[in-house]
């Protein structure tokens, strides 16, 4: 199990340095321009009821579980 | 608690990235205000309307404002339309009158909603943005409520049930001004 | 009998919370759905309903319940090999509530699985945010699961106990790049903890005493068991009005089980109201360190495992699916309803499990073992 050395810590440091210098970087996609990612064909889980049930049936059979959920995109509506 | 690479990695990028989206202007509320403010006047514009005649906001001078910016598509907008009606209807004789700017590229999704859920407003289409762009609209829905002289003087949002009280407040306000 | 492997109630109930978790922008809609699913493979056969409902209070707070059940037919092999043909149910409970306030979604929800030898208790909680415009939402999560471990014999339940805890860490996020497309990007430690293995189940080794050549011992398993996963998920909306989607998942833990997963699949609205979906799932994994099919002697190891879950192995699965909107106008309540039929054909290879119903005269010769299983659901939702 490796430490996270020096310049790692350094590297993240700058990264979130340069990151706050940005100033307010405005939204390249803006509200009125989400209908696409708000139609229901575009979200990630439209039937949870679905969705969790055949998750289980190949954890149940399978050494692999999780990282399979994801929430967001949509109309941002709000 | 035996913690691996990936983990304590992940954790180190998480903990780095957070405190700086505020600063960067990436959450929190100053990410949310860039629309127009109020106090200025409200940029002129023309669309057509539904009715198949161009309106422009000049044609409005006098009149206290209420624009809508809404979508087919967002939940929210489409749950605020009948409460907008109902607020036109009531406040009209006043010297109110409301538009709803629809945002959609296409105008049959749009056409399609109203079919079911008909409002005596007019509609205006702006399929290219152009009228979204001016009034720097930063969420959907957006509302601006403009006075009879033509200034911005509220701008709100989002929608959730209970808003239109504040709505209710502000034109009420706004109507007893003076023409 | 013969469980679902434990792992199955902790897992049931991650999947179950997961999916609880909704957009950070608003709350998730009023709905409630009727499923009716359907296993068959392996000598194996479950089925049973679900009901899933939710519904707002207010205008900050969801609620939700589901209910789910399996009725467990199993001759599978381990169960044909081992002991003998049994029937059994297995229900589960899911409690949730969300709150959503200005752009965080605050979801906390308890979770209870209970079948005749197996008794599992989850709770979670997680906070999902909007930020950037709502370009981005970002979510962490922890669950929390206790379990406990019984015994049954032809149904009658023996005093036999064990414990296992659980915890799961979860951090999601997800991004949109362009107006066409999005990206979901997931990353997932859990670690368990007591009694891992299943009171039933054994391991073979050669046995030159016996006339088939093996004999069977209990297995063992390490009392721990941590495990990461990490994964990315594209969203693409074609300018015809169709969806492509691409996911691939990197799994690995302590027991030295690696695994990959690919999915594509493609969604087409057609005829108006009308959607069609379909999907290709790939999936490989190594084995456990301490797994074999074939030990060369009794006790041969400090932890013996022969559970072909463990195994290497590779399976595919084709999804094809069917939905039909619909807007009912003798319930004005209802929004709109769904009619969804969805069909899956899983094929598992397995490299290093051997079919010792095939037997041979030499042990660990057989047949590799391959399984193939058709799963459906038939689901009714509606919103309101």
């Amino acid at each position: 199990m490796r430490r996270i050395n020096w310049r790692t810590w350094a590297a993240l440091a700058a990264a979130s340095t340069l990151l706050a210098g940005c100033g307010p970087l405005q939204p390249w996609v803006k509200p009125y321009q989400r209908e696409h990612l708000a139609d229901p064909i575009m979200s990630f889980d439209p039937n949870p009821i679905a969705s969790s049930y055949l998750e289980h049936v190949f954890e149940v059979r399978e050494g692999a579980r999780g990282a399979s959920g994801s929430v967001g995109g949509g109309c941002g509506c709000n | 608690m035996h913690t691996s690479t990936p983990v304590k990695l992940f954790a180190v990028l998480l903990a780095a990235i957070l405190p700086a989206l505020p600063a960067a202007g990436l959450a929190g509320p100053s990410s949310q205000s860039a629309d127009i403010a109020p106090g200025v006047s409200a940029p002129a514009f023309q669309l057509m309307s539904s009715s198949g005649k161009p309106i422009a906001l000049s044609d409005l001078k006098g009149q206290v404002v209420l624009i809508n910016f809404w979508a087919s598509w967002c939940g929210p907008c489409r749950q605020e339309m009948p409460i907008l009606d109902q607020l036109y209807r009531s406040y009209k004789a006043a010297g109110f009158t409301l538009i709803g700017i629809n945002v959609e590229p296409n105008a049959r999704d749009a056409d399609r909603f109203l079919k079911g859920t008909p409002v005596s407003f007019p509609i205006l289409f702006d399929p290219h943005s152009q009228v979204s762009k001016l009034y720097q609209i930063s969420g959907m829905p957006s509302t601006v409520i403009i006075d009879r002289s033509g200034t911005v003087r509220y701008v709100h949002h989002g929608y959730q049930p209970g808003d239109e009280g504040e709505y209710l407040n502000q034109i009420r306000a706004l109507t007893q001004d003076a023409p | 009998m013969l469980q679902l492997t434990r792992r199955a109630h902790w897992l049931a109930a991650i999947a179950f919370a997961l999916a609880a978790v909704g957009r950070a922008d608003v709350l998730p809609d009023d709905r409630t759905d009727l499923l009716y699913h359907h296993f068959e493979g392996g000598g194996v056969e479950v089925q049973g309903p679900s009901v899933l409902v939710r519904k707002k209070i207010g205008d900050s707070v969801s609620l939700s319940y589901q209910y789910y059940l399996d009725m467990i037919s199993s001759a599978s092999i381990d169960v044909v090999t081992q002991a003998s043909k049994y029937k059994e149910q297995r229900t589960q409970q899911n409690f949730g509530v969300d709150y959503l306030h200005n752009n965080t979604l605050y979801s906390v929800g308890y979770i209870s699985s209970i079948e005749p030898d197996y008794n599992s208790k989850t709770a979670f909680f997680n906070i999902s945010q909007s930020l950037f415009g709502d370009l981005t939402t970002i979510n962490f999560g922890y669950t929390g699961g206790w379990d406990i471990v019984g015994k049954a014999d032809k149904g009658i339940v023996q005093p036999f106990r064990a414990d296992a805890d659980r915890r799961n860490y979860q951090v999601g996020l997800s991004q949109v790049l362009t107006r066409n497309l999005l990206l979901g990007l997931n990353f997932e430690t859990d670690e368990s903890e007591g009694y891992l293995h299943s009171p039933y189940r054994s391991v073979r080794y050669i046995d030159p005493t016996v006339q088939r050549g093996y004999s069977y011992e209990p297995e063992r398993y390490p009392g721990t068991r941590t495990s990461n996963a990490a994964s990315a998920q594209l969203k693409y909306y074609l300018p015809y009005h169709a969806a492509l989607d691409g996911t691939y998942r990197f799994y690995s833990d302590t027991w030295g089980i690696q695994a990959n997963t690919v999915e594509l699949g493609y969604t087409q609205p057609a005829f108006y109201s009308w959607t069609f979906d379909g999907s290709l799932r790939y999936y490989d994994q190594s084995h456990a360190s301490f797994y074999s099919d074939l030990f060369p002697y009794a006790n041969a190891q400090n932890f013996l495992g022969r559970d072909r879950e463990l195994a290497q192995f590779h399976s595919m699965t084709v999804d094809l699916g069917a939905s039909w909107q619909f807007q009912p106008r003798w319930a004005r309540w209802i929004q709109k309803g769904t009619v969804n039929l969805d069909v899956q054909r899983m094929l598992m290879n397995y490299q290093d499990f051997h079919n010792v119903l095939d037997p041979a005269v030499i042990p660990g010769t057989e047949p590799l073992y391959t399984l193939d299983a058709t799963v459906m659901e038939f689901f009714i939702s509606f919103w309101y």
